[in-house]
């Protein structure tokens, strides 16, 4: 399948000089499979020139998969242009939110409201189908499969696992591995390590065999001491996990608001230094270039 | 016979606040950016209708979980401790729970029965070398064994305050004047709500057997016992004067009586003292 990012910057749009290489648009992924079926994974600002994209393919039919509804994964919904062209068909699946119990037409419908947007869901002309999926439980279009699984962060968040035509391919949504909420010489330690590495061996799972694994390296080890619980990985926590997982090809993305072209440049750099001898490719998601798995 | 409505019963309980303590403490840890998760979580299962409602909408169909979620510390690990965070905010903003009632239930002695049965239940479980993994297992099912006895204080106070008289008075078990004047009995009502909210069946079965004595699993002797041990040591009162096991018996799990296993857990002032501050600081 072939993979495109439209979005790989974390929490808020960064247009600007420093951004232009790897780009300033909040998540979003474009894939197309073999029988030309489209997913897009989250619906952050990306999704807007993605969407301008396909005005030349109507009508559009597209699988919007969303790993969450924090802001920046869904602030470009109401800009995707095929919502608004009849024959379009939008389908958008997502998890059921546990304090509100609503399911996922809330990421949408919250934004269309007289204060925040000039048009009402109602006068969307596209025809949009929501789906509420629950971890584990695979969605199937045709030759492909997509199964969500339950990754830590502080709002309910899934990660994607596509499988299609003999690849696969795994996004975390954001992601930070879970960290043990007791000290060494507290009681409860030992108890909520072994639940946490339960969790792990579950999320192994979900990632086995996979050839590309897109994930949340937010930050740096550095940085990450001053950040711990905000609910993003690392560059370091990255590498692990892809290792365990015996990836093909490991995409960073997810890059930290502040984070220049420049620097990133040059943690790319220093990553290749201190980790001379992984078995896989290791890539900075960059806006605009087409990936295969 | 009367009965209770079962419909009625779980849509009742849905609508029902928590204890005022934890209720206040969490509206303070969820202002406190910094709050530590730990504190969280420890505010959470020291009250059983804050815990009951989160492992409620975890173990929900919805979320497909490969296992059932039988504690909060590993409801934190699956969901994280800010959605936990803002569930538990959501139980607090239904409101406390009255300290009186028409029942005339005292609910901080019920709450310090139940938060001393769990604890002796984790140690118990401790004790009988069962995997760290388990033992907040243990503590939960402590903490949950007599919550039917606080819905039956809301829900049906007139028939649960006969009940508790008669059990007083005659000194009879309190869960067989409930049944006659209720028709069912606080752990059949657990079991009940256990059941709807889908939590793990090791759990609905320990809520509604805590009274069999004659039981195999080690969750439910642990569950028995610490309730006996609870009641002894007058750690709280949860309207049942009866203590079930005749401390001349050997409790067959421990290979001791109820008296001497008192004595070989140690001081256990200290669950109580612990229970307490929580209650009352």
């Amino acid at each position: 399948m072939k993979f495109k990012f439209w979005g790989v910057r974390g929490s808020i749009p960064t247009p600007g000089p420093t951004t232009v290489k790897y780009g300033g648009n909040t998540t979003c992924i474009e894939i197309t499979t073999e029988n030309n079926d489209l997913i897009i994974l989250d619906a952050g600002t990306g999704i807007h020139p993605l969407g301008q994209s396909l005005l030349k393919k109507l009508p559009v039919k597209a699988h919007i998969f969303i790993s969450h509804t924090h802001w920046d994964h869904i602030q470009g919904l109401p800009f995707f242009p095929p919502i608004f062209i009849p024959g379009n068909e939008i389908n958008i699946y997502g998890g059921l939110d546990p304090v509100t119990n609503e399911g996922i037409e809330r990421a949408l419908g919250v934004q269309l409201q007289y204060s925040y947007f000039p048009i009402r869901e109602a006068e969307l002309n596209a025809s949009i189908n929501y789906s509420t999926i629950k971890p584990g439980n695979a969605v199937t279009i045709e030759e492909t499969k997509i199964t969500p699984t339950l990754l830590s962060h502080p709002v309910l968040n899934f990660g994607y696992r596509i499988d299609s035509h003999g690849q696969s391919l795994f996004f975390t949504g954001d992601y930070e591995p879970i960290f043990n909420i007791y000290l060494p010489e507290d009681s409860e330690y030992e108890e909520y390590q072994s639940f946490i590495d339960q969790k792990q061996q579950e999320i192994a799972l979900a990632i086995k065999g996979i050839d590309v694994l897109i994930i949340d390296s937010s930050y740096t080890t550095e940085e990450y001491a001053f950040k711990q619980g905000w609910g993003h990985g690392t560059y370091a926590s990255a590498i692990k996990l892809a290792t365990e997982a015996n990836v093909k090809k490991l995409f960073f993305t997810h890059h930290e608001p502040t984070r220049t072209d420049d620097q990133l440049d040059e943690i790319y750099k220093q990553l290749k230094k201190e980790n001379p001898n992984l078995d896989f490719e290791i890539v900075l998601a960059k806006e605009g270039c087409d990936f295969f798995t | 016979m009367p009965s209770i409505h079962n419909k009625e019963l779980i849509a009742f309980v849905e609508k029902m606040p928590a204890f005022p303590k934890s209720v206040q403490r969490v509206v303070q840890l969820t202002s406190d950016i910094n709050a530590p998760a730990k504190e969280i979580v420890r505010v959470i299962e020291s009250d059983p209708v804050m815990t009951v409602k989160i492992l409620k909408v975890i173990n929900s169909a919805f979320y497909g979980l490969p296992q059932k979620i039988t504690s909060i510390q590993r409801a934190v690990v699956h969901i994280g401790l800010n959605t936990i965070k803002n569930l538990a905010l959501s139980v607090a903003a239904m409101g406390v729970l009255k300290p009186t009632n028409k029942a005339e239930f005292n609910t901080q002695d019920f709450l310090l029965h139940s938060l001393t049965t769990a604890s002796i239940c984790r140690l118990l479980a401790e004790k009988l070398n069962v995997k760290s993994s388990e033992c907040s297992d243990f503590f939960v099912a402590g903490l949950l064994h007599d919550f039917g006895k606080i819905v039956f204080a809301e829900f049906d106070p007139d028939n649960f305050k006969l009940a508790l008289e008669k059990s007083a008075e005659e000194n009879i078990s309190l869960h067989d004047a409930e049944i006659e004047f209720m028709g069912i009995s606080h752990a059949q009502a657990g079991k009940i709500l256990a059941e709807r909210w889908e939590l793990d069946p090791i759990l609905i079965d320990a809520i509604e057997n805590h009274h069999n004595s004659k039981n195999n699993s080690q969750l439910k002797d642990c569950i028995f016992t610490a309730n006996q041990i609870s009641k002894k040591l007058q750690f709280g009162f949860s309207g049942n004067p009866i203590i079930e096991e005749n401390s001349e018996e050997l409790i067959p799990r421990f290979n001791l009586t109820l008296e001497v296993l008192i004595v070989s857990l140690g001081d256990l002032t200290p669950i109580k003292s612990e229970a307490l501050s929580f209650i009352n600081s």
